[in-house]
């Protein structure tokens, strides 16, 4: 990759609580390049939304974050507060899940967009802008004048779509953005954000539990689990061959239709995704992994090589590249 | 011992809306649902799947038409239904907000048998019923609450508390979509093998295709109150004929082979139901024109039709078809 | 299975009430209140031990000085029959407690039923039940306070009565919301699918989820109700022939010990009640924040 767009390096993220500091983030670098669509798979406690917050520093006051985000070189983690209002919403802007309490219920949704542009005066006419982001993501210009609750969940996306782009960021990041969706109301979500992407030439990056949308979204991802990366690589790849027994167990619950393998034989793991106050020693998959070996309880797990440009997080992936 | 375990015949189920206006949840089903197999009721929200669903378990009421059980219609009355429901079980979406968070895990499995006043030693067959849930050593979970257990291990307990009335019927209502992904797979194993060992019908409501591929024996996919499409699982998958199934199935990522038909709009509230075949205002042939090639337009705006043979046991409501 | 599970969900529950007890220790405002009222109580019950019960009759005071002050008649001093202030205040610490725990413990029971009764049902007899309860809440208090009293007649049965009925419906508007939310939660259908009866349901379910809610009105509900006795016995509504604070501030009022400065006979009624009040509220408080069920859930 020449110049990547944003590069994060080794971001740790450890939130401060009552009980103690809780690592949620431990050690995560990924690169988007321009243009590019880069997803980020996990279940819940993995640390990926958690990541979404520390790359526009909203995350809770106390909070400690270290390691690098790095936005056309410079440090986000580093920016004075000033600049960093001024690159929130412009440079980089996040799509939430488009849950009810996503907006403000009691303000038209015109208005919540018109009040990004405004702060930001990124156009001189606000009225017009919101207009042109509402037609952007295909909804009628009368929209505007709503309030959230009169919307369905899909015309609530859009509009968080178009509350996201309202500054012309340069990176996207969608948050579970299909989540609560129906099939069919996801695909146009899926649809309008690839449209954009193409005409807007954003980079975006995808965060979610659903592999099977994100290999049809992304070009490359990586999987989450208790904090830390353990696979990436070509979404397609990642999902279709798994190296790594969790992403494989993560690929199941998706299972392919038409694929007799998966016909009569769910199957999925055990025991819960590991809270981060309490990770297991070792490879933190270890009590849940059905290849675990006597060293996956205290062997220091890395991402080791597997391939051209894939990674995994797992000592079998080691013992089959010595060979 | 007839095949049929249950059907619904015309069934109905109308609901006031906000403004007056009624809104038609289930607009006329004939659905059959066959000894030892599993159903799948697919479709999306607003579809009325869920409302069968609970039309069956008796705790909604129809406007028309009725749930027959084992040959006789159902009644009402809380003498009937008392013991239709130790016969009929269900499991719900949400297993956290299933548990009452002031009852032990014991106390949550027993309480059927409490309510339905079942003789036996109570103990036993709680831990019994736990164990086949998948629960062991159930001594380990007698005392806990919900809140110390995961979401997997909730789901069980909700399943234990079904099962433990030895029921012939098990309506699961989106049972997994609340879990994470990864544990999906051990809930839906489990049921598989309920139905297996236990002899147990399913009849699982969902909006994943995928479920059904993994553990269905037959489909019937609703939109807006009706089943439109129904029949064995691999043939509706791999040959879907009615054009909002083959939509559906096309804009599932699991699915590649399929070129996407994105239908536009979402689908009109049940207050509203077009005429003639509901779906036309959104169909894909109506909207391609190929509707009218084939001579069929008027009859998709004006004529509401039934379900229709298409193929040795799987059945469409399509003028097309 | 070493224990029974019902002996299992026993030790559960002491644990639970153990635990909440640990949480109560640390509010220190709760604490504050609870020693407070722990020392009224402490006051009222030892009445007979700490004062001379005979000083409240005017008939045995004859011979005492009159307006005497503190320092020349402890503890207290005298009000202007010779009867001693001190021997009311505990003595009248007996009954502004005693009517204000009964009232409150008719008010709260009348008003959860209702509360569980309307939130519970739909139809006709919830309508009724819900317009019974509006139209208690919009009629002023005092009024029909007073004209009830006035109806049913001086003495402290009577002043329980008609405190209890006029403040039912506070704790039923809260009871029927609370019950409205439970109603509609999963584990509540799950129960009617296992073919529980209403009974069931409000016995096991709706009832144990409210009674969180239920406790922590009724500390509430005391100190309004003692203020209400205070404030009727202040009327000259309540007994005449029993000592409580609200007596001695209509009579130290009568006999113009504010004029005469005689601080000794209307100010400890006042702060009394003013401290029953307050450690009602704190540990009220205290109560609430502990036993708030959304709290609950979130500690894990």
């Amino acid at each position: 990759m020449s110049q990547p767009l944003l590069s994060v390096r080794d971001l740790h993220v450890t939130y401060r609580s009552e009980a103690g500091p809780v690592p949620a983030v431990r050690g995560v670098s990924f690169d988007l390049a321009p243009s590019e669509t880069f997803g980020l798979a996990g279940e819940s406690g993995c640390g990926k939304s958690t990541i979404a917050g520390a790359l526009l520093k909203v995350l809770p006051p106390g909070t400690d974050v270290t390691g690098e985000v790095l936005l056309d070189g410079e440090d986000v983690l580093q920016m004075t507060p000033g600049r960093l209002r001024a690159v929130r919403w412009t440079e980089m802007s996040i799509v939430f899940q488009g849950a009810l309490h996503a907006l403000n219920p009691v303000q038209r949704v015109g208005n919540q967009i018109a009040e990004a542009i405004e702060v930001h005066r990124t156009a001189p006419d606000a009225g017009a802008r919101v207009a042109e982001l509402l037609e952007v993501v295909g909804l009628p210009a009368r929209r505007a004048s709503d309030y959230p609750h009169q919307l369905s969940g899909g015309q609530r996306q859009r509009i968080l779509i178009a509350l996201a782009l309202a500054c012309n960021p340069r990176i996207l990041i969608a948050d579970e953005p299909t989540t609560a969706l129906d099939v069919m109301v996801q695909a146009q979500v899926l649809e309008l954000l690839e449209r954009l992407q193409r005409e807007l030439a954003l980079s975006m990056i995808f965060i979610t539990h659903d592999l099977s949308t994100l290999s049809y979204v992304c070009r490359r991802t990586a999987v989450m689990y208790a904090g830390r990366i353990v696979e990436e690589g070509l979404a397609d790849e990642v999902f279709a061959r798994p190296k790594h027994p969790y992403t494989a167990a993560l690929a199941a619950a998706f299972p392919l239709i038409g694929d007799h393998a998966h016909r009569m034989k769910p199957s999925g793991l055990g025991g819960d995704p590991p809270d981060p106050r309490d990770i297991p020693s070792g490879c933190p998959f270890h009590p849940r992994c059905p290849i675990a070996l006597a060293e996956c309880t205290s062997a220091e797990i890395e991402l080791w090589p597997t391939g051209e440009g894939r990674n995994a997080a797992c000592v079998r992936v080691l013992d089959e590249a010595r060979r | 011992m007839s095949d049929i375990l249950l059907e619904t015949r015309g069934l109905a189920v109308r609901f006031p809306g906000r403004h007056g206006e009624i809104a038609r949840a289930v607009d006329g089903v004939d659905l059959v649902v066959r000894r030892g197999e599993v159903l799948a009721l697919v479709g999306e929200s607003g579809c009325g799947k869920t409302t069968l669903a609970r039309t069956i378990m008796g705790l909604e009421r129809p406007a028309e038409g009725e749930v027959v059980y084992e040959g006789e219609p159902i009644r009402y009355d809380a003498g009937f239904l008392r013991p239709y429901r130790g016969k009929v079980q269900m499991v719900f979406q949400d297993p956290l907000g299933a548990l009452n968070p002031r009852q032990t895990v014991y106390e949550a499995v027993a309480e059927g048998l409490r309510i339905q006043k079942l003789p036996g030693d109570e103990a036993m067959r709680v831990a019994d019923a736990l164990a086949r849930a998948g629960l062991r050593p159930p001594g380990r979970f007698l005392r806990l609450y919900p809140y110390e257990l995961s979401g997997g291990q909730r789901q069980r307990v909700v399943i234990a508390g079904a099962m433990v009335l030895n029921p012939t019927l098990l309506v699961a209502d989106e049972p997994v979509s609340s879990l994470d992904a990864s544990v999906r797979g051990e809930i839906l194993k489990l049921m598989l093998e309920l139905v297996r060992d236990a002899g147990v019908t399913i009849l699982v409501v969902t909006h994943d295709l995928g479920l059904a591929w993994n553990i269905a024996d037959r489909i019937a996919v609703m939109y807006l109150g009706r089943i439109v499409e129904e029949g064995p699982a691999e043939e509706l998958l791999s040959h879907p004929r009615h054009p909002y199934t083959r939509a559906l199935l096309s804009v599932v990522p699991e699915v590649e082979e399929m070129e996407q038909q994105i239908l536009q709009g979402e689908a009109p509230d049940p207050t509203r139901i077009p005429s003639g075949c509901r779906f036309h205002p959104r169909c894909p042939l109506v909207a391609s024109g190929e509707a009218a090639r084939l001579g069929i337009e008027e009859r998709c705006r004006y004529d509401d039709l039934a379900l229709h043979d298409v193929a040795p046991e799987h059945r469409a409501a399509c003028h097309a078809l | 299975m070493a224990a029974s599970p019902r002996s299992i969900a026993w030790q559960r529950r002491r644990r639970a009430l153990a635990q909440a007890w640990a949480q109560y220790r640390q509010h220190l405002p709760g604490m504050i209140g609870l020693v407070v009222l722990v020392a009224i109580v402490a006051m009222a019950l030892l009445a007979p031990v700490i004062s001379n019960p005979d000083e409240l009759h005017v008939v045995n005071t004859v011979d005492n000085p009159r307006w005497a002050t503190p320092s020349e008649f402890p503890l207290l001093g005298t009000d202007n029959y010779g009867r001693s202030v001190w021997a009311q205040f505990v003595w009248g610490a007996r009954i502004s407690l005693l009517v204000g725990l009964a009232a409150t413990l008719v008010a709260v029971v009348i008003g959860s039923l209702v509360g569980i009764g309307a939130g519970f049902y739909r139809g006709v007899g919830s309508a009724i039940l819900q317009r019974l309860t509006e139209w208690f809440l919009v009629i002023p208090f005092l009024p029909l306070a007073i004209v009830l009293a006035s109806i049913l007649g001086p003495s402290v049965e009577n002043l329980i009565i008609v405190i209890g009925i006029t403040s039912w419906p506070s704790t039923a508007r809260l009871v029927r919301a609370q019950v409205l939310t439970l109603k509609e939660r999963a584990y509540v259908e799950r129960s009617r699918a296992l073919g529980a009866s209403n009974r069931h349901l409000m016995g096991r379910h709706i009832f144990p989820n409210v009674s969180p809610i239920i406790l922590a009105n009724l500390t509430l509900t005391v100190p309004i109700a003692i203020l209400s006795e205070t404030t009727l016995s202040f009327l000259g509504l309540g007994d005449p022939t029993r000592a409580s604070w609200g007596k001695m501030l209509e009579e130290s009022f009568k006999a113009g010990a504010l004029s005469r400065g005689a601080w000794w006979y209307y100010l400890p009624p006042g702060l009394g009640i003013m401290a029953v009040v307050l450690a009602f509220t704190l540990i009220g408080t205290a109560l609430e924040e502990i036993l708030d069920p959304r709290l609950r859930e979130q500690r894990r």
